[in-house]
Formats: C-alpha cells, structure tokens, sequence
C-alpha cells in the first residue's frame, strides 16, 4: 500500500477498553496509535501527534472541549470537522450505538476511515458485552455467597441441615414472589442486626 | 384511548431542566398520554448526535444551539427547531476566592451588580498586565452557549476584550468548582447548581448573574428533530402542554422543596437539595454566608419564560457573527430566525387560554419595569428585560447592530 499510514489518537478513560481498541487498530495494521486516558493537556497532544482521526468514547464529558478546540483549531494544524461522512447514516448510528464518536481530519477519503471506525465500533460493542457478562458473573457469584451465608445462618439457628436450610430459603422466596438471594440478604441483615457472633 | 406516544428526551444534569423534570415526575406527560423518558447526558455533543440519530426526539438544549445546529456550525448537526423555552435566566459568574479578592481592592461588592464587578474586574485585568502576570482564564459551558454571550457581553460592555484581555475555554459544569479550586481557571459561566456548588465548598465567589447582566434573558430550550416534530405534530403538542403545566408547577412557591427534592435525585442532578434552593428562592448565597435577592433569578413561567421569542433567537446570532462564529448574511440570519417556533408554540397552547404576547419579537432592554402587555384574552407582563449597560436590541435593526458591536470590539 503506497498511502501513508494515519496517525489515530485513541481517547479513553477506560483503560481496559482502549487497549482493545489499541489492539484491534494494530491487528488491522495500523501502527501510528496514541492512547490517552486522561483529557488533562490534550492539547499538546494534539499538536505533538497530528492524528488524522481521533476516537473518543460517548461517556467523556470533555467532548465539548474537544470539538471547541477542533474548531479553534489552534492546537490542531488541520481542521477536524467531521464525524464521518454524514451520508453514512447506517454507520454513524451504529458508532452513537456503540457509544464511540470519531473525528476526522477534513478531506480524509472515506474508504480509508471507515475500517477505522467500524473496528471501533465492534470493539466497543464487544467490550459493553464482556462487561454485561462479567457483571452478570459478578453478581451470580455474590449471590451464592448469600446463600450459603443465609443456609449456614438457619443451619444453626434452627438446627436445619444444608438441604432443609436451602429448601425453607426456596419456600420463603417463592411464597413472597422474590428470589432466594433476596430472601438471603434479608436473613444476612437481620441477623447481623440482631446478635453478634450469629454471622460475623 | 390510543396508544401512548413515546418520547425519550436527553438532559444534563443542570437545574434548568426542571420543566422536564417535572412534567415527568409529577405526572404532567403521562396525563397527556405521554410516556416521556428522561435521559441524563454527560455532554452537549451528545445531546445533539443522538437527537441527530433520533436516540432522542426532544432535548433540552442551550438556547443558541438549535440555531448553530441549523446554521452547520457543529459536526453531526441535524435540522432542529426551538418551538418552546425552558424558562429564563438561571445562570451566574463565579469568581476564585483569589481574584475576588483582587477585584474587592478595585471596589467589587457582594451585591452582584455587574457594572461595579465589571469595572473592578477591568482594573485587576489592567494591573496584571502592568506586572506581567499571564491572562484571566474562564470557562464556558459550550462555545454556543448563553453562558459564552453573556460572559462575553459583560466583559466587553466592561471594556475587557474577551479574546485578548482572557481566555475562555470550554468545560463540563459538574467539574467547573474543582477547576477553580486547583486553579487551573480563574471564574467561570454556568447554570446552577454549579456555582452554588463552588460557594457551598468553599472555592470561589459568585460575582454576579445572568440575570442581572440581561434581565429576563433566555437560556434554555426544547430542542426538537425537525423531522419528527412534522411528522408527529400531535405527540409533539401534547409535549409542550404537560411542559407548560410543569412550568405552572414549577412557579408554584408551594412545591419548591419538593421540586429541589427531585432535582436532587440520583436519576437527576445527584448532588444535595441545599444546592437546588437558591436558583429556586432567587436568594443566592455570594459567599461567605452573605445572602442577595435575585427575584428574577431564575422564571420558570412568568414573563412568557416559555415563549420562543425570534428577537431572542436573532440576539444569539448577532453574538455568533460578532465573536467570529459565522458570517452575517441576509440567509444565514432566516436561518437564526426560522429556528424558534412562536407559532407551533401559539397553536398549541391558545387553546389551554394561556397569556400569549401580542408579537414574536420584541425590542429587547425596551421594558424598564414590569409591563403588562396586550395578549390575547389572558392577562400577561413582561419585562424588566434590559441589558445592564442600558443597551437595546432592536430585532428590525440587526445590520446596524452587528456593526456598531463589530466597532466596539476594535476600538
């Protein structure tokens, strides 16, 4: 490819998430790839990098300082003034989607952006999902540690085995139309509440 | 009875989106057969890019950015359209504990009067570049934004070049009292509760308001696609009849605790319901414990603080053209003016017998006192509504406007 390589600033609080998108850029070919996570000086890294994109997660409120100093342009040598080719609707929806939003260097042909913007796209949606996943895994593991904190708890108060504790928990959450973690945390509260030595 | 209309509107997180706030949360959409959905943003891009992807149909937005929107002034711009304001005034300039007191050795008062706070503030500017210090540095909330014409107005009417005696820069509200507090800005122009928020921790001093700068000016707005509001006229009237009677509630003494409640929210604006009473009573805290009564400091309903007035729309251009946003011509200035909507705003609301203003625009600094003004059945006053400096606005007269501001500004 004679073109030369473009130059793409990655802006990210998320850590985690740039280093995927940094990653996915560089699979992709691209080698001129600055991550910055925090906005502080943003400026100079503007002028210092040049980028022809830059790509920037929804959730930053700095976007409006941002655009002010794409416009100024006095930290930036060439004007940056597009998202992408606004007759790209399709794309541009999936980014705001996405919660990602990129800006181009004016004049930048389209062919050569939209590879960029789409694998920030994808990389995002990605990492939203694994963050979804993650959660869901997070809080399955929590509540069976309330469960097993709520089992031990009427074990010994009421000198229930493991498979009578857990089916009374079950009975209760059912009776109530709430789940059993619920039921737990309530049992977990009201002992703690109620005795020292009980659960802690 | 049909199906609900839905709608999802974004918001930040600012005071002034009480009238939405409300129409929500006190039933006002919902009885319009509204199922209205609040959507807190975190920047004023966003609002525009998802408004422009249709994420959301309505918007509270920044007065003059529908009218930069339609005027392609920013990236992602859809066609947007202004047929309903937020209410008025609301915001102030707040000052580091530092310069306020370099501005009190110039004769600054705690009184909030612009012209005193003005004519110390050029002295202090005077006196650094006398001994070489850098510039003043304030922030903004947006380059289109009521906050930059304003900051930008008093400083000028106060001899202070904005652009080369200062420097504003551009910052989200919520962290504008951490700014002043490291000292990384010097004041700042922002809606409330954000300078409430520098005072209550202790960082700086609110030196005056917009309300005091421009009484009974113009803030925000219901952003509306344009191509949604065409094609849903129906959903888009019984939006700006559940805003109007949130408005009603909103100007109720009554429920102003329980309307800082629920600002205060962790859905809304997350911070303490302290913050939302001054903008709400008009009685603001300047500093160190020293109270001043702003009556007019923020109106939700009186005055028509919800009428889309075209002179307000104009002013905002003629501040675009003078501060070098945009060219003044004859098509860009249909654009500013077709951007508000006083008529999709009359049609709706006449039939509620709301007070309607006999014209859409008015000579803006016109009305010395309140007014009383010929509408249509109800009875309505509008005004005070002057600029500080005794300037006036005549929305007939904006060539010569443009070029007498255009003079100042070199001379």
């Amino acid at each position: 490819m004679a073109s030369r390589s473009l130059a793409i600033l990655v802006i990210d609080e998320n850590r985690i998430r740039a280093s995927i998108i940094e990653a996915g850029l560089r699979e992709t070919g691209h080698d001129k790839i600055t991550v910055v996570h925090d906005i502080t000086g943003i400026a100079r890294t503007i002028a210092e990098v040049n980028p022809d994109v830059i790509v920037i997660d929804l959730e930053n409120p700095n976007r409006d300082m941002l655009e002010n100093m794409f416009q100024l342009s006095r930290a930036v040598k060439r004007p940056i003034a597009m998202f992408v080719d606004r007759s790209d609707r399709a794309s541009i929806e999936a980014a705001v989607e996405a919660g990602v939003s990129a800006y181009v260097v004016d004049g930048l042909k389209q062919e050569r952006v939209k590879p960029i913007l789409d694998m920030a796209i994808s990389r995002f949606n990605a990492f939203s999902r694994l963050a979804r996943e993650l959660e869901e895994v997070r809080s399955e593991l929590e509540n069976r540690k309330l469960i097993e904190r709520a089992k031990g708890i009427l074990m010994k108060s009421r000198g229930l085995s493991e498979e009578a504790a857990y089916a009374l928990l079950r009975k209760t959450a059912m009776n109530q139309n709430r789940r059993i973690a619920d039921i737990a945390q309530s049992l977990v509260t009201a002992a703690g509440l109620l005795g020292p030595g009980e659960d802690q | 009875m049909s199906r609900p209309h839905q709608i999802t509107a974004g918001f930040m997180p600012l005071l002034d989106s009480a009238l939405l706030v409300a129409a929500k949360e006190k039933g006002f959409a919902e009885s319009e057969a509204l199922d209205l959905s609040l959507v807190r943003e975190t920047s004023w891009a966003n609002i525009r890019d998802r408004l422009a992807v249709g994420h959301f149909q309505v918007a509270h937005m920044l007065a003059p950015m529908p009218i930069a929107c339609n005027l392609g002034l920013t990236p992602l711009a859809s066609r947007t359209i202004a047929p309903m304001a937020l209410g008025l005034g609301g915001n102030a300039v707040t000052v580091s504990n530092d310069l306020w007191a370099q501005m009190e050795a110039h004769g600054a008062r705690p009184d909030l009067d612009p012209l005193a706070a003005g004519s110390a503030l050029r002295a202090v500017v005077a006196e650094r570049v006398r001994s070489g210090h850098g510039l003043l540095r304030f922030a903004v909330v947006h380059p289109h934004s009521g906050h930059n014409y304003e900051l930008r107005y008093w400083l000028a009417a106060c001899d202070i070049d904005p652009d080369r005696d200062s420097e504003i820069v551009i910052l989200p509200p919520p962290l504008m009292a951490d700014a002043l507090r490291s000292g990384s800005i010097d004041g700042y122009c922002v809606g409330e509760p954000w300078n409430t928020a520098a005072v209550m921790l202790g960082s700086g001093r609110i030196a005056t308001v917009k309300a005091a700068i421009w009484r009974s000016s113009p803030e925000k707005v219901l952003g509306v696609q344009a191509q949604w509001a065409e094609t849903n006229p129906d959903a888009l009237a019984a939006l700006l009849r559940a805003i109007y009677r949130a408005a009603l509630w909103c100007a109720d003494r009554a429920n102003r605790e329980e309307l800082a409640a629920l600002l205060a929210g962790p859905r809304y604006i997350d911070r303490p319901v302290d913050w939302m009473m001054p903008a709400l009573t008009g009685d603001i805290c300047v500093g160190n414990r020293e109270i001043v009564s702003i009556q007019d400091f923020f109106v939700p309903l009186a005055k028509a603080a919800t009428f889309p007035w075209k002179s307000h729309a104009l002013w905002f251009y003629t501040q675009m053209v003078r501060w070098g946003q945009i060219r003044h011509d004859k098509s860009n200035e249909a654009i500013a003016r077709d951007t508000y909507r006083p008529d999709i705003y009359r049609a709706t609301l006449e039939a509620l017998g709301v007070a309607l203003p006999g014209a859409n625009a008015k000579v803006e600094g016109a009305l010395k006192t309140e007014t009383p003004v010929g509408s249509a059945g109800a009875s309505l006053t509008l005004g005070p509504d002057g600029f500080f400096e005794g300037a006036l606005f005549d929305p007939d007269r904006i060539d010569a406007y443009i070029a007498a501001q255009a003079r100042r500004k070199t001379s």
